[in-house]
């Protein structure tokens, strides 16, 4: 008796194929990785915020045990690490993009900016040898804040960019707003901070260069997103190296959330250096260092306001924006608050008219760039707090505010008016579900018996739309985009059958061995065990770039459906000379090629045997081997949207907040496992959490990181998210091939403002309509005890 | 961290001839706190004195009317102790408590004690209980040991031994935990031991201190609503990015009463 | 230079270490044992945890040389040489508690020893009270938690085997 088949394939939701290793200690992350003779690096990073370098002495850090060598900036001049997206302001002209050089040239402008690399035969060695190096530092006045640096008389970062301004962007047409605003019944007016937070993916930055003089090959191992990307960025603007004499490899990489997109600087010194010493030389942040060297996330003050007829239908809306870039445009920074943010600014609603201005920032502080849902997040913690002060002041029901404005599930494409074309959706339906599995009717009893435990209890729901798989290459290069946004996939079929994956995409956790091998099962009707995904080796992988913004599934899973169907085809012809029939009429389902309307048929294994073993074969009409690569470059984005629903309950005597019940129903288009997309989700919520309850990176007025460690940055634990509810509402995406939407980033979208609405809910007695986030117990603890006081008074 | 000269010693007599030979010698019992700190390059100790070795620093033992905890005794073994929850269960539910499971593996009492942190659990217990520190030369009450912000009565080169506490008719510990660290934010310990009451409040000033007014108020009267009422100046409070002065005061209030609902 | 003589997986070392050595630096780096990893530098994120003498604790935060004579089991050493894994790692698989793995070592090594001092059960809050000391970026803990409730029940003899992630379906 044969065992039963397992459906392996979209839908099913089979083991992760990487588990295995990872939980056995056999995980291969940058850290992890040895080479022959390998050296240490130790940056070495400035204390000061904007300093002036007015002399490094090396000699005797030089002299000091096991050193092999130093560089400072002196040594090392190359080229800028680059800005990956051009902005224009509102007058047409390009950003102020000034230069990033990897070790500083003269300057510093954060803590943290690397004043110098040492180089020795152990860790401990080249950190006891930079403690040696004596840096003559004249300290210069710092502008930590946006409100600082963009004060009259501020501290200048970069002589080119006057009034630390890197760029003044708007979208939108002002007239028309402004008409809108003048019919109004209601204006709402908000103001908030959407607060800077820090990455923090569990393993560290890391980068290990060599060279092997003799072939002039230099290999660069790094914790990164996008091997591809960075093989691009580092060899042709920062060291000129030829793409065929630089692999770059990203192995295990242990979460990314953004931080590890973008091209660092040590990822440079690195390289740069091994060539030097002919050595291999490892770096590996510690955690201290990532705290003051990896792209701090959002960061974003904002002024809205929104005009809403007497029925509650949203006239117009208008958003100002200022952006904190930090000291250095870092790679895809200056996208995030303008095509990643202002153009999601209709949400779920038929709002007819949006401006939206924003102004980009230099500041004396680490480099600002994407982080989970990077733009998005902003703009709906923006909307979904607007429309709950919205109804407030309308006196409208919160849900029936939302009902009136949203955009219609018949109405698709629907055209924003900010750029977005949006393919697909049913809002009713994901807040109909979500309202019921959180029982939302029931909320008002669950209050009052919370109350009678002396406990405040709020409830607030957010509902959301994203924008993911960043697209065309056409449209967002005329934006500014100064690289493609297609993907690669290829499908390489072995003689047996057995079949490998080679994707431009890049897996940190997100599963991509076992989700992408599902499509492979599906389509070809092999198992699971057959299919290995190869991705993070730029000399394996023909080509990519890489996994970020929700994108790997709807852009590469969908260039690897590309390469499947020429893979297909091309079977189908071998089948067909196999099988005397002409190519039309052989049907292919799922492992078995048939001439239709027959009993003839041929298997996958034999196919694949035939084309690598040729003797019985069309030699000349068609090449043998089985093996084919597809770039895919979507039409448009994908719209995930949904809604959540969280329920908090406070400590009035403490300000303690406890998040006791979350629900969200997304629709991330079609699910290929859920398993994995509702871990997606719900990591995606807890970062969410995270920043509504928990997270906030603080500097003080010099420049010092105040929230520089575990002990000050408050990192989500077990006890701080409890159980969450998650579940999925599929409209397809109409334009990949797949249905698919994405799924990395919704729990981290459309969580905050939901939790925010659920703590302004609670406070509904004392007064307040907003609550900066995170809403931490001593921030609680102050509003609801100045509440308390003005009752006394 | 630098480099140091290792030290593993078998007796308390033989740990103090080396710290005493060398101010820049530093103990080490669970190091939870020594070795993050050296990470960090903070301290640059000439050696370290491993006391892991000293058999007669470790175990909890019942004497008459007192518990004593040997200085080498790890937060988890006071938790489980039978003898520490038969006789102060307050003091098991403090040690159950700090820091994370891994840090109560090897954190110590005698490391705790020693160190004073104001974000300890510790000295508010050996404070509020009007516990004595054993050491290498003398005994030393507990109002006279905690002497300011990681600062205690003992002098260079001489060690804490034990603990020995005497069991309370009544004790109890809440606390509010920092966010972020998890150490603690505003804690008290409050008993009752042969008729006298004692408050100790931990976390929230740079040292370990008693109430003297919530200590009146619950002689007058045990019961939370006893200290529900004293309000706890803001003047010496710490202030940071988790908590204002006024917040950290006001925590005081709340925990000295959790504390009395604690102990019954 | 110092010795220190330890066993670790049932391997008897006897390595040099200059004294500032850590643990996880005698573990990852002269026993290339490169499973267990290096999160934070304050003591916070667990991803060093390995048991030592029984009792789970931060490989970052206890120097080699205090290892002397002990018994050290790492994430390596878990599974049985036929390579059945211990019924936590298999509860991860099985409820997905892991995406990036960076954590997962450490998580598991400290979950097994929560459940181990814990014999009459834990509770869900217990349990997310019992992970305090390690941090995960990726799961939002939902699947660790429940992974560890269904281990304990293997672990513990209340089960013979796993109980199967969503069970209704």
């Amino acid at each position: 008796m044969n065992a039963p088949v397992v459906f392996e394939g979209i839908g099913a939701s089979p083991k992760r194929k990487e588990d295995l290793r990872f939980l056995s200690g056999r995980g291969n992350y940058t850290d992890d990785i040895n080479r022959p003779d390998q050296t240490y690096a130790v940056m070495l990073r400035s204390p000061h915020a904007h300093a002036a370098i007015r002399g490094i002495d090396t000699a005797a850090a030089a002299a000091m045990p096991g050193v092999v060598a130093i560089y400072t900036g002196a040594e090392m001049v190359v080229g800028s690490l680059p800005c990956g997206w051009l902005i224009h302001n509102k007058d047409g002209s390009p950003m102020n993009e000034p230069g990033h050089p990897p070790l500083a040239q003269g300057k510093v402008r954060h803590v943290g900016d690397i004043v110098a690399v040492v180089i020795a035969e152990t860790r401990p060695q080249a950190r006891d040898a930079a403690e040696a190096i004596a840096v003559d530092y004249e300290v210069l006045g710092a502008a930590t804040s946006m409100a600082a640096a963009l004060a009259p008389g501020a501290p200048l970062l970069h002589e080119g960019a006057p009034g630390n301004v890197c760029y003044d962007w708007h979208i939108g047409d002002l007239a028309v707003n402004q008409a809108a605003f003048a019919q109004a019944k209601h204006v709402v007016h908000f103001e908030l901070v959407n607060n800077r937070l820090i990455p923090n993916a569990m393993e560290p930055r890391a980068a290990i260069g060599d060279y092997d003089r003799t072939t002039d090959q230099h290999t660069l191992y790094t914790t990164s997103q996008n091997p591809h990307v960075i093989r691009l960025l580092m060899g042709a603007f920062v060291l000129q190296i030829p793409e065929h004499k630089l692999r770059v490899v990203a192995p295990d990489v242990g979460g990314g959330f953004g931080s590890k997109i973008f091209h660092y600087a040590e990822e440079a010194i690195v390289t740069w250096a091994a060539a030097r010493i002919n050595r291999p030389i490892k770096w590996t942040a510690d955690r201290t260092e990532s705290f003051m060297s990896d792209a701090h996330g959002r960061d974003h003050v904002t002024k809205a306001k929104l005009a809403l007829a007497a029925d509650g239908k949203f006239l117009g809306l208008h958003v100002s924006t200022t952006a904190n870039m930090g000291a250095y445009l870092s790679t895809f920074a200056t996208s995030v608050p303008t095509y990643l943010s202002a153009t999601l600014l209709a949400g779920v609603y038929t709002t007819p008219t949006i401006y939206a201005e924003v102004k980009a920032v230099f500041t004396n502080t680490v480099p600002v760039d994407a982080y989970r849902g990077a733009g998005r997040p902003e703009a709906t913690f923006l909307l979904e707090r607007l429309v709950d002060i919205a109804a407030k002041q309308t006196g409208i029901d919160k849900l029936e505010l939302r009902r009136r404005n949203f955009i219609p599930a018949d109405a698709f494409p629907y055209q924003t008016p900010v750029a977005l074309q949006y393919d697909s959706g049913d809002y009713q339906s994901t807040l109909a579900q979500a309202l019921k599995t959180a029982d939302w009717d029931g909320f008002e009893a669950r209050r009052k018996a919370a109350a009678a435990q002396g406990k405040l209890r709020g409830i607030g729901i957010s509902t959301y739309i994203e924008a993911c798989g960043i697209a065309p290459s056409a449209v967002a290069g005329a934006l500014g985009a100064r690289a493609g946004l297609y993907e690669v996939g290829a499908i390489r079929v072995h003689p047996t059958g057995s079949v490998s994956v080679l994707t431009g995409t890049h897996s940190h956790g997100q599963g991509h061995e076992t989700t992408l091998a599902q499509l492979v099962t599906d389509r070809f009707g092999i198992p699971l065990s057959q299919v290995d995904i190869v991705h993070g080796d730029t000399d394996r992988v023909p080509f990519g770039m890489g996994t970020y913004g929700s994108r790997s599934l709807a852009v590469g899973g969908s260039a690897m459906v590309k390469a499947m169907d020429k893979i297909v085809l091309k079977a189908r012809r071998i089948a067909a000379h196999l099988m005397e029939a002409s190519v039309d009429d052989v049907e292919f389902d799922r492992g078995t090629f048939r001439v239709a309307g027959t009993d003839k048929t041929k298997a996958w294994g034999e196919i694949a045997l035939t084309a690598y073993v040729p003797h019985n074969y069309p030699i000349e009409e068609i090449e043998p081997g089985l093996d084919e690569t597809a770039f895919y470059d979507p039409k448009n984005f994908t719209y995930p949207g949904g809604c959540h629903i969280c329920e908090v309950e406070i400590d009035p005597d403490t300000g303690a907040i406890e998040v006791i019940n979350f629900t969200a129903v997304d629709d991330v288009g079609r699910v290929i496992n859920p398993m994995i997309v509702e871990g997606q989700v719900q990591g995606g919520i807890a970062q969410g959490i995270g920043q509504a309850l928990l997270e906030t990176c603080s500097y003080d007025a010099d420049g010092q990181l105040l929230s520089g460690s575990f002990m000050d940055y408050t990192m989500p634990r077990a006890d701080d998210v409890g159980t969450l509810s998650v579940a999925t509402h599929e409209t397809l995406c109409t334009h990949n091939p797949l249905g698919v939407k994405g799924c990395g980033e919704v729990g981290a979208i459309g969580s905050p403002p939901a939790v925010i609405n659920a703590v302004v809910d609670a406070l509904r007695d004392y007064g307040v309509t907003h609550v900066e986030m995170p809403a931490t117990p001593a921030k609680l603890w102050h509003i609801i005890n100045s509440g308390r006081q003005l009752a006394a008074e | 961290m630098y480099d140091f000269a290792y030290h593993k010693p078998t007796t308390v007599a033989d740990a103090v001839k080396i710290l005493s030979a060398d101010s820049d010698a530093r103990p080490i019992s669970g190091g939870q706190t020594l070795l993050p700190a050296l990470k960090h390059r903070l301290n640059k100790p000439t050696s370290v004195v491993d006391l892991s070795g000293i058999a007669e620093l470790r175990g909890i033992k019942r004497d008459g009317n007192k518990v004593v905890i040997g200085a080498m005794t790890r937060h988890a073994d006071v938790a489980s102790s039978a003898e520490v929850k038969a006789a102060i269960p307050a003091l098991a539910q403090l040690a159950s408590t700090i820091g994370d499971n891994q840090v109560r593996n090897r954190g110590t009492i005698g490391g705790s004690v020693s160190n004073n942190d104001p974000a300890a659990d510790y000295p508010s217990a050996v404070l509020a209980l009007n516990a004595t520190i054993v050491t290498s030369k003398r005994r030393i009450a507990a109002d006279d040991f905690f002497q300011g912000m990681f600062t205690t009565a003992l002098d260079a080169g001489e060690l804490l031994v034990a603990v020995e506490f005497p069991i309370p008719e009544k004790a109890g510990y809440a606390k509010m935990k920092n966010p972020a660290s998890r150490y603690v934010m505003a804690g008290a310990f409050v008993a009752k031991t042969g008729g006298q009451v004692r408050v100790a409040i931990n976390g929230a000033a740079p040292c370990v201190f008693r109430q003297a007014e919530m200590e009146a108020a619950l002689t007058a009267s045990w019961s939370p609503a006893a200290v529900a009422g004293v309000v706890q100046p803001a003047d010496d409070m710490n202030s940071d990015i988790h908590g204002s002065a006024e917040y950290r005061a006001h925590l005081v209030t709340v925990m000295a009463k959790r504390a009395v609902a604690a102990a019954g | 230079m110092p010795q220190v003589t330890l066993t670790v997986n049932g391997k008897s070392h006897t390595v040099e270490v200059e004294a500032r050595t850590l643990l996880v630096e005698l573990l990852r780096e002269k026993l290339r044992l490169t499973g267990t990893h290096v999160g934070c530098d304050t003591s916070q994120c667990g991803a060093c945890v390995v048991q030592m003498n029984g009792d789970s604790v931060k490989s970052c935060t206890t120097l080699a040389l205090q290892a002397e004579g002990a018994t050290v089991t790492t994430i390596e050493g878990l599974a049985k040489a036929d390579g059945t894994l211990h019924p936590m790692q298999e509860a991860f698989r099985e409820y997905h508690a892991l995406q990036c793995g960076f954590c997962t070592p450490g998580m598991v090594m400290s979950a097994i020893d929560l459940v181990e001092k814990h014999p009459q059960g834990l509770s869900e809050h217990e349990i997310r009270e019992g992970l305090e000391g390690n941090l995960c970026r990726c799961t939002g803990y939902h699947n660790i938690v429940k992974a560890i409730g269904a281990a304990q029940e293997v672990m513990h003899g209340r089960s013979a085997t796993l109980a199967p992630a969503h069970a209704a379906e």
